[in-house]
């Protein structure tokens, strides 16, 4: 697939730029805050919705593991996701109660998690008529990254929900599919999603291209 | 769904480094050995994207020369080479985009990054922060003033250097136009034995990431101008439905 109609299109069309790596220091650039930097007026960051949010208002957390089973600590995440009722809202705005996108980061000290602030998606009606199950869209920033990967976060508690996702579906080893689900934990009356993202060997995550 | 008929031109992999880039060496535990699932069926995940319209700018969010400032009149600016760095953001079709995110930072003129996790020898500048970000107009030009960074050491090889660079970082109108890079500085000798810039296989993709001096724009007296176009995905209508 390259353009709709029969002349060659490599001449026509532009090269994207070539992507490069966000480094070791990305968080300067866009998450002001681990890198111990003063914020902004109004930063985008992890809290994708209030309380006040139509929906489950959850946490979702995880780590980013290599090849080698060690922690990735100097990651960046961007999140992007439908609301309670399966709609993208791109209006970004502080004001509202949900945002469909929203940036997360693993840290140098502590358990390096990150985590997201927001609520459960609805599922997704796909242009085909298709269903896909309730997902977060992830994009993985770091040093020894030179694109960004893609994944998905879904939930294990949406069984008959992901059996029928065409996306899920279309993950042809039922164990790769596993790598994408986020396990459920209640913690002092909330709820908590968590999913370890690993880049590399054993249990390695889904990565999508699209 | 409206966003379900359209498509972005198919990413060029092999365009882009690849994930695992053995020269540059942290890529080699951080880089899938799986090959990517791709996505058959555009859905509207992939397809749309955030709007910062709405997003409160500080007045000097792209003026690095004045964001950190801590002293007053001259004293309270950063050292270096004073610069506008300046662009337009278009589609592969040469199409604006318009209203999009670019963010941008950089080590200051020493080579040295404000990251609490940053040790080299070079000093911070006390006037310095190195982040900036703007939306681009109308026509898709977004513009920053900053000071030239500095070429540092890195640990992977026993003596290599970063060349000058300014990492920048566009949204285009989709998750799938996202983008992160970097820009090099014209005819700096350190651009082809960099490691990180050979994780490119063509050198006309190092040339989609070279900054040019332009004299035009350049303020007499004052700072010289390097204009870094980014070229996002372009947007596709495909008018018919499968049946
Ligand atoms: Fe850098």
């Amino acid at each position: 697939m390259r353009q709709p109609n029969s002349q060659p299109c490599s001449e026509l069309i532009l090269r994207e730029t070539a992507s490069q790596t966000a480094g070791p220091y990305v968080h300067i650039g866009l998450a002001l805050d681990v890198a111990g930097l003063p914020e902004r007026d109004e930063e985008v960051w992890n809290r994708m919705a209030t309380p006040e949010a139509e929906g489950e208002f959850i946490e979702v957390v995880g780590t980013v593991i290599d090849g080698n089973g060690d922690l990735v600590r100097d990651a960046l995440l961007e999140a992007w996701q439908a609301d309670a009722r399966g709609q993208y809202q791109p209006a970004f705005d502080l004001q509202n109660a949900f945002n469909s996108f929203g940036r997360t980061a693993t840290t140098a000290d502590g358990n390096s998690e990150w985590s997201l602030t927001t609520i459960k998606p609805g599922a997704v009606a796909r242009g085909d008529g298709k269903v896909m199950a309730p997902h977060i869209n992830l994009a993985i920033f770091a040093r020894g990254i030179n694109i960004h990967l893609q994944t998905r976060l879904y939930f294990e508690d949406e069984g008959e929900a992901n059996a029928a996702c065409p996306v899920l579906g279309a993950i042809e080893s039922p164990a790769r599919r596993r790598t994408l689900i986020a396990k459920r934990e209640e913690v002092d009356d909330k709820v908590r999603y968590r999913l370890d993202i690993r880049l590399q060997g054993e249990g390695e995550t889904v990565f999508f291209d699209f | 769904m409206q966003d379900d008929n359209k498509r972005f031109v198919e990413r060029d992999r092999d365009w882009h480094p690849p994930a695992y880039a053995p020269g540059y060496k942290t890529s080699v535990p951080r880089s899938p050995s799986q090959a990517l699932v791709s996505l058959q069926t555009s859905s509207v995940s992939e397809l749309t994207g955030p709007d910062f319209r709405q997003l409160r700018m500080g007045r000097y969010d792209n003026d690095l020369l004045m964001n950190y400032r801590q002293g007053q009149g001259q004293d309270g600016l950063p050292v270096g080479e004073r610069m506008i760095l300046f662009g337009r953001v278009v589609d592969q079709f040469g199409k604006p985009v318009p209203h999009t995110l670019v963010e941008m930072w950089q080590a200051n003129a020493g080579g040295r990054y404000r990251h609490k996790k940053d040790g080299y020898l070079a000093p911070l500048d006390p006037n310095f922060g190195g982040v900036g970000r703007c939306l681009t107009d109308e026509q898709g030009w977004y513009r920053f003033r900053t000071i030239k960074p500095g070429p540092y050491p890195w640990g992977n090889g026993i003596n290599t250097w970063r060349p000058a660079h300014i990492h920048v970082s566009v949204m285009g109108p989709s998750i799938s136009t996202r983008l992160v890079t970097q820009m090099y500085f014209e005819g700096d000798p350190l651009i082809p034995i960099c490691p990180i810039v050979q994780t490119l296989k063509d050198p006309e993709a190092v040339e989609t990431m070279t900054g040019r001096l332009d004299m035009a724009r350049s303020r007499p007296m004052d700072c010289l101008a390097y204009r870094f176009d980014l070229v996002v995905r372009g947007e596709l209508q495909t008018y018919f439905e499968n049946q």
